[in-house]
Order: C-alpha cells, then structure tokens, then sequence
C-alpha cells in the first residue's frame, strides 16, 4: 500500500520526467517570457526585506539612518554582535535559549501525543472513539487565539501564570495534528501488518513503536517541523502568559526592544540590537526549512487534499 | 486519499476497512480497547484542560460583572449585548471584515498566479523562486512586521513615502500579512496542480487548449477543494489579526488605536483595563463568530464547488 506522500512524490518524478522529456510541451514565445518577467518581479518582492535586513545588520545605529537602506554603509556587524550577547547581561542569549526550549519541549511534546492519538482513532478499537473524535473534529475550527485569553484567565486562577509550563503546556495540544496522524495512520498502516504483530504475540505499545511508527515517518517529521515552527514563532500565547524578561522567547523580547526603541528614541537605541537579533532569530529556520524540503512539500497537502 | 474517505473522516465516520476474519480480531479487541484509551488520554487530558475549560470559565466570566459594591454580580448575557452595541468593537470588526475582503483574494490571487505559473514552467528557477516565496513563513510573524515597520517608517524607509500615515495602514498591513502567507499558500496550490492527473492535462493539449484555456478550464476548477481551504484558513486568520497591529502601534498611534481589531481590543481590555468579565466576553464573541463563520463558509463552498 503506498502512502499519500509517496504518491504525491511519484506522481510529481513522473511529471518531470515526462515534461523533460518533451511529453508534454513548455510553454514558448511571448507568454513564457511574460511569466518569467512576472515571477522574476515577484521573487525580488519576497526577498526584500530579507535583503533589507542582511544590509541593515551589518551598520551601526548611526549608520543605519543616515545611509540609503538597500546598500551597505561600513562593516559593523561584529561590533553589533558583541553589543547584542553582552547588552543587559546577555539577556538575548537566554530568550533564545528560552526560544529553543520552548520549541524543542512544545514541538516534541504535541507531537508525541498527536502520534498517539492519532493513530489510536485510526487503528485501535475503544469506547468511545467515535464520540471523542467527534468533539475533536467539532473543535478543530476553534481559533487559538480566541483561546489564549481565556486560559491566562484560567491559569491565573490557578496561579501558574508567568512560568515556563504555562507556555509550554498549552502548545501540547494539537487537534489538527491527531487528525493529521488519523489520516496518515489510516491510509498507510496495513492492518495485515497490526495483526500479523499480534499473531506473533506483540504487544499494543510494541506494535505501535516497531510497525506503525516506521511507516507514519514523513507524516511524523512534517508535524514535528510545523510544532516547533509554530512554538518557535509564538507570539500571542508568551506575551499574555508571561512578565518575567528571564522567561521571553525572542519574539516577545525582540518586540519590548523595538517598543522602547521607537518609544523613546532619546534614551538607550536598540534599533541595531533589534535588527542583528532578528537575523540571528530566524537562520534556523530557514536551514530547517531548507534541509527538510522534502517533508513541507509534501507533507503540507496530506490531510488537507486529496 | 480518496474523496469517500475524506468525507467520512470529516463525518466522523468510521471508514469502512477491509472485510475482517472476526473471530482472529476478537481476541485482541478486548485488550485494545484499555490500550486504545491508553493512548487517547493525554490528548484528551489537554483538550480537557486547554480548550473546554478556557472556554468554559471564560464563558462563566463573561456572564458577570465586576462592581466596586457589590462585586461580581451575575448579568446574564449583559456583557453580550454591551458587545453588540459597543461602537469601538463592532468598529474593530468591520475593519477585519473589510481587511480579509480586499486582502483575502488579492493574497490568494498572488498565490494561485504563482503556482500555475512555476507548474507550466518547471525549470531551475521556478525550484528557486517556490523557495524563495515560501521563505517568510518561517520567520515570525513578529520579525517579519518589523522588517516591513523599518521599510515602512520614513526614517528608514528607501521608498520615501510614509506608508504608515492615516489613509495607507490598512493597506501597509495587508502588505505584511500576503508578503508572510503568500508562500504557504502557493505552496498547498502548487501541490494540488502537481497532483493533477497528466492524462487530463494531455487531453486538454490535444484538444489545442492554450496554456491559459488549460488553467481556466482545466486546472483552477480540479484545485478548487485546495483553493476552499486556502481561502477558509485565510478568513480565520484576518478576523483574529493581532500581532501585526500591535507591533505597529508604537508608530502611529493615532491609526491604531488600543480597538483597532478585535483580539487588540480583548487584549487591552484585559491587560490595561482589567476589565476582565468584557474581555473575556469580547473574546468568546470573536471565537464564536470565527467557529459558526468558519463552518457556514464551508457548508456552502461545500455544496458549489462540488467537494464532497
């Protein structure tokens, strides 16, 4: 049985082949030349600010307003590097730390239990199983920021605000994942394979692990990319959780830097730390992104299409 | 996944598997089903937690209202109507509505021009640019405004037009949120295009269709699911707008105002008035409109363009 990814995958190889092949003919002439000159516009749009932001982190603050904004204006990178890790004891360092934690513990963590889930609705037979993945389906469309509020109010009850669990835990939870997992697990694990375990004798948590796990793979990477690209990126849920600066991810430091740096622009000016801090913020994406092409190319259409 | 399937796995209905021998299954079935609730439980331990119980006692809270005599005081859906009829909200949501109207297809316009475009170009440059149009959703959205706040701002800005006066914010904020989700969409269209059966597309060829006539006829009709979806989780995320205005508030206060969208108002309700019965109403008014909105959208797009 072949998985949806891995149809995808060929169906696209054998697109190419064919296209390269000439099987089917290349656009030519005016129209070809017209979706270049389009699509060549619209690459140097997306990659502005990129760019922009590359430039502006090798100036110093000085430099930065009083040259033009697309071109280099002396070398000040390293100075704004050293000023970036030393500023205020270093405090960058440990919201990107704090970042990594919370993306490393959230993404892991929701996927985990999304796997789990998952791939016992698809299956596993037990009470309740339909009425639960009922609820799941009917909650699915809940938006989450319409959930961030209501639990601060919750966990501020309880007084678990302002800690590293009341960011981390309700990132755990991630209904389009389990749906995700149902739908890969029910497409691409055999139930031959499940039975032919238990025949051998194999346990439920041992069948999980050794059979269903190998083959849930790319659907396992894709929603582990996409959790700790989401935690990673998370905004709303930090800034409404947390005061402690000691406990920010990048994001909701880098925005208190940028407030008081267009605030009060007499005293201390950050607009460089802001700048060079956001470089250093999102390289790892992009290498993640780059190095797991394979998995979002794929991966973002299972489960939403067919 | 085949269209039955899809229907019932949003039905909620067990798909029907292949014919089992069951007297072999009976055997396991009692054992699986500790095991099965085994490994539902932590998941629905935190959808117990984290989702009906926010929701619930921010329902609770929205029902009273805080009094400096008496305390809180049960007032039933009060807060609901003073929602209803609080200009400063029903502004903030008409600024969203109007926003997701123009921006919504303009983005998703953008996307489906790039998709079809890199899918009858296949070159080495199309691999390229999908990369490099993806690229900026893997930054945060919060970096990702204040790139676009540094090129906006006229102290910065190369453009020398001050992009973040009165009459141009909505726009410059449309500008930020396509440049950031322009990509993840064309992305999900792309690969729909991809998936297309090459036979049809041979046909079309045969018939001496253009490769526009194609594209019009062919293959914007058979990416139309694609397209729904697309569109849906473009709606959810314009009317819950929060991180872009709030980032940009420090620049024009004037034009974003602490009720410029309605997640700003739920968050300044809470945080600077601790008005926390309204902000909690105001919060559970926004999520209910974007759940039943969310739904109808795809109750009726459902029934017209044929997806099942």
């Amino acid at each position: 049985m072949t998985t949806l990814t891995d149809t995808a995958a060929t169906a696209r190889t054998d697109h190419r082949k064919a296209r390269r092949a000439g099987e089917l003919t290349r656009p030519q002439g005016p129209g070809a030349v017209l979706s270049y000159a389009v699509l060549v516009f619209m690459f140097g749009y997306f990659l502005l600010p990129f760019w922009w932001l590359l430039v502006a982190s090798t100036k110093s603050n000085e430099a930065l307003f009083s040259s033009p904004a697309l071109w280099f204006s002396g070398n000040g990178l390293f100075d704004n590097l050293h000023q970036l890790v030393t500023f205020n004891n270093g405090i960058y360092l440990r919201w990107m730390l704090n970042s990594a934690m919370y993306a490393a513990v959230g993404g892991i963590g929701a996927t985990v239990v999304s796997a789990f889930a998952g791939y016992a609705f698809a299956k596993l037979r037990f009470p309740g199983r339909n009425l639960l993945f009922n609820v799941l389906l009917g909650l699915i469309m809940v938006p989450a920021t319409a959930l961030v509020l209501p639990t601060y109010l919750l966990l501020s009850r309880a007084g678990l605000v302002d800690s590293f669990w009341s960011v981390i835990l309700p990132t755990l939870l991630n209904p389009f994942g389990v749906y995700l997992f149902r739908v890969y697990a029910q497409d691409s694990v055999p139930d031959e394979m499940l039975e032919a375990a238990r025949i051998d004798g194999a346990g439920e948590l041992r069948i999980f692990r050794s059979v269903a796990l190998p083959v849930m793979r790319p659907a396992l990477v894709t929603v582990l990319l996409f959790s700790i690209v989401a935690t990673w990126n998370n905004f709303f849920l930090p800034l409404v959780m947390l005061s402690n600066d000691r406990l920010f991810p990048l994001t909701v430091g880098l925005r208190t830097w940028y407030q008081s740096a267009t605030i009060n622009s007499g005293a201390e000016v950050l607009f460089n730390l802001v700048i060079v801090g956001s470089v250093l913020a999102i390289v790892p994406l992009i290498i993640a992104f780059l190095l797991l092409q394979r998995y979002w190319q794929g991966g973002l259409t299972v489960g939403s299409l067919k | 996944m085949s269209a039955d399937a899809r229907t019932d796995v949003m039905a909620g209905r067990p798909s029907p598997g292949r014919p089992r021998t069951r007297r072999r299954r009976r055997r396991s079935v009692h054992q699986q089903a500790g095991v099965g609730l085994l490994f539902v439980a932590p998941f629905t331990v935190l959808l117990v937690l984290f989702l009906l119980l926010p929701l619930g006692y921010a329902f609770k809270l929205s029902l009273y209202r805080s009094t400096l005599i008496g305390g809180n005081v049960f007032s039933g859906l009060g807060n609901y109507r003073d929602v209803w009829s609080d200009p400063l909200f029903r502004r903030g949501v008409y600024r969203v509505l109007l926003f997701g109207l123009v921006q919504t297809p303009v983005m998703i316009g953008v996307a489906l021009v790039a998709a079809l475009m890199i899918d009858a170009l296949t070159s080495r440059f199309t691999r390229l640019f999908r990369l490099a149009m993806f690229a900026p959703y893997a930054v945060p959205v919060v970096i990702g405004t204040l790139m676009w706040g540094y090129l906006y701002s006229p102290s910065f800005s190369p453009m020398h037009v001050n992009l973040i006066a009165d009459h141009v914010m909505l726009f410059s904020l449309g500008n930020i949120v396509t440049w950031q989700w322009a990509g993840y969409n064309m992305i999900i269209l792309y690969a729909a295009l991809q998936g297309l059966p090459r036979e049809i597309l041979e046909a079309a060829r045969v018939d001496g269709a253009g490769q526009i006539r194609t594209a019009f006829s062919v293959k914007i009709p058979m990416v139309s699911s694609a397209l729904v979806l697309t569109v849906i989780f473009t709606i959810i995320g314009t009317l819950q707008f929060f991180t872009e205005p709030l980032l940009l508030q420090p620049l024009n206060r004037g034009t974003i105002t602490n009720s410029y969208t309605p997640n700003v108002y739920a968050f300044y309700q809470a945080f600077s008035y601790q008005q926390y019965n309204y902000s909690a109403a105001v919060s559970f008014a926004l999520g209910a409109l974007v759940f039943v909105g969310s739904y109808i959208f795809l109750f009726i797009t459902r029934k017209r363009s044929g997806l099942q």
